[in-house]
């Protein structure tokens, strides 16, 4: 083949994918961008370029500080705790346990089903008066309490069921990664007269890390990303305590219409999605330096 | 040897503390769901009260399935899940191939543009993806649900890392028989490609029917609708709080998959697996 004729047949193939790419992804973020400086069109009014109308208003909007600040604990909650459960779970499944067929599928079997059922299921463990979870408490002689219906434990409440839902996703990666690890190196320390708690502090553990990253940025996408839950549970409520960004985008955008103020929003969310990429990117640069 | 036994039951004792966390770790894992199964099989009167040798029924399901065009939203689901994977796989493959095989110039630029979609997703555009859709005339139909996923980033990079590994000299021989690069495609990299391709398609399938956001968002009647916004306009709406009939929906919306997962269990892991590895 000639060089053009190369070129022209990688365009040829390419062309299917990058034009649905383009404008689902691309044209959306920059057209996002745009229309956070107009305004929302309603009824007979036309639209009006307004600059950074939106941003000024954004700034005072208390619900909007509100859920992002949400958001952030919300990560900081489930984040750290998915990943710790995921590399025990993975540890526990890949050793000798008894009964680690029925573990391993215990832990999995979260992760295949959709978050709306999930959190329908989960709406149910909660529900006061006669859920699962009033139940036992009730047995310890605790009193009864509307845990998605009160500021301080409706958030926590949404983390437990997201923990429960990704660590078994986050194992699977640890589990490989265990998996493609040499058991010499563990007959070898045993030699050593290392003890296992040694070993996986110093061996096992630094080989995961790329797992751990790999497994981080997809948790940090997942944080920002799934808000399934908060429509069935709670629609962000209590008093906007459980509104993630992309819950209030959805609101602002498919409830009020507003949607360049919810093109604001988005921007956001994207600059927030960026940082993480571009963190990624960093730390990915790193790990190739050390190879 | 006194420290040896000692050491020998240190570690007996850490054997046995572990396998119990891991038991309850389990446990703990499975009761939401073993609550879900109870209440869904039982009348409503046992529905939070475990008592042995409590009546089984599946009238919790019969009445669910009457109570909303369950099987329709399955219809949907159905043809969305198929839509979209046979389309990802058409348009993955070809550019895959065109990234891993071709040179031209632009390419890694482009594919830097591809990645962007690993972190935006199409679940965050929500705002400009219905503008897109409402110009386009196809809001309120499956193929606006499917449309913005059919290019997937996720596909083309895990595709073209397994057609790297497809040796040169295998290549070079079918051009020296005269195929075209279409036909090299397809009778050397699509077949080597197999376990890639399985485990893609799994995690394809349980993505589309699992989604919901964007297609509650899109969706407006019982002709487009899958089962998951199916089940929350459901339960939502037209059920008061008959959690046995709630419970029942969802195990059912649910069914399939669990089912396809209990049986498939192995490739299911160790495609997310594969998947996973990059």
């Amino acid at each position: 083949m000639t060089r053009t004729r190369e070129w022209l047949y990688a365009w040829l193939l390419l062309l299917p994918a990058a034009t649905l790419l383009a404008l689902f992804t691309h044209y959306p973020a920059i057209a996002n961008l745009w229309h956070s400086f107009y305004s929302t069109p309603r009824g007979s009014r036309p639209v009006t370029f307004i600059g950074l109308d939106n941003y000024r208003a954004l700034i005072d909007d208390p619900i909007f500080w509100q859920a992002l600040s949400n958001n952030l604990w919300y990560a900081l909650g489930t984040i750290p705790l998915s990943i710790a459960l995921a590399l025990l779970m993975a540890v526990w499944v890949n050793g000798h346990l008894p009964g680690r067929g029925f573990l391993r599928l215990a832990y999995f079997t979260p992760t295949v089903l959709p978050m709306i059922a999930v959190a329908n299921i989960w709406l149910f463990f909660y529900t006061p008066g006669y859920g699962l979870l009033e139940q036992v408490t009730g047995l310890f002689g605790l009193p009864s309490h509307n845990w998605l219906g009160s500021r301080s434990t409706a958030l926590p409440a949404l983390m437990v069921v997201t923990v429960w839902k990704e660590a078994g996703f986050f194992m699977i990666f640890y589990l490989a990664a265990l998996q493609s690890m040499s058991p010499h190196l563990a007959d070898v320390a045993a030699i050593e007269g290392a003890s296992r708690s040694y070993f996986f502090r110093r061996v096992t553990l630094p080989l995961l890390m790329p797992t751990t990253l790999f497994v981080l940025v997809n948790a940090v996408i997942n944080a920002f990303r799934v808000v399934d839950h908060i429509v069935v549970m709670t629609r962000g409520g209590p008093d906007n305590a459980t509104a993630l960004l992309l819950y209030y985008i959805f609101e602002i955008g498919f409830r009020f219409w507003d949607s360049s103020y919810a093109a604001a929003l988005t921007m956001v969310l994207l600059t927030l999605l960026a940082a993480a990429a571009i963190l990624q990117f960093a730390f990915l640069e790193r790990r190739t330096h050390y190879q | 040897m006194i420290t040896a036994t000692g050491v020998q039951a240190s570690y007996r004792i850490s054997r046995s503390l572990e396998t119990l966390g891991a038991w309850v770790l389990g446990i703990l894992w499975v009761m939401p769901l073993f609550y879900a199964f109870w209440t869904a099989f039982h009348p409503p009167a046992f529905s939070t009260h475990f008592t042995p040798g409590a009546p089984v029924t599946l009238q919790n399901f019969v009445k669910a399935w009457q109570a909303a065009p369950f099987a329709r939203y399955f219809v949907n689901t159905v043809i969305l899940v198929t839509m979209v994977l046979a389309a990802q796989l058409v348009l993955v493959t070809l550019a895959a191939y065109a990234f891993a095989r071709f040179r031209f110039p632009g390419r890694d630029v482009v594919f830097a543009l591809v990645l962007v979609q690993l972190m935006i997703m199409p679940d965050v555009l929500i705002v400009e993806n219905y503008r897109t859709m409402t110009a386009l005339g196809i809001k309120d139909t499956i193929l606006s649900i499917g449309l913005p996923y059919m290019a997937s980033a996720f596909g083309i990079f895990l595709l073209r890392q397994t057609f790297k590994t497809v040796p040169r000299e295998l290549d070079e021989a079918a051009r020296v028989e005269g195929c075209s690069p279409l036909q090299t495609l397809w009778k050397v990299y699509v077949p080597l490609a197999r376990p890639t391709y399985i485990a893609y398609a799994l995690v394809s399938i349980s993505y589309h029917w699992n989604n919901f956001l964007w297609p509650l968002i899109i969706t407006n009647s019982v002709e487009s609708r899958p089962v998951t916004v199916g089940l929350q306009v459901f339960s939502a709406t037209d059920q008061g709080i008959d959690w046995s009939i709630i419970s029942a929906a969802t195990l059912m919306t649910t069914g399939p998959l669990l089912i396809a997962f209990l049986l498939f269990q192995r490739q299911f892991v160790q495609s997310f697996m594969r998947a996973g590895i990059r």
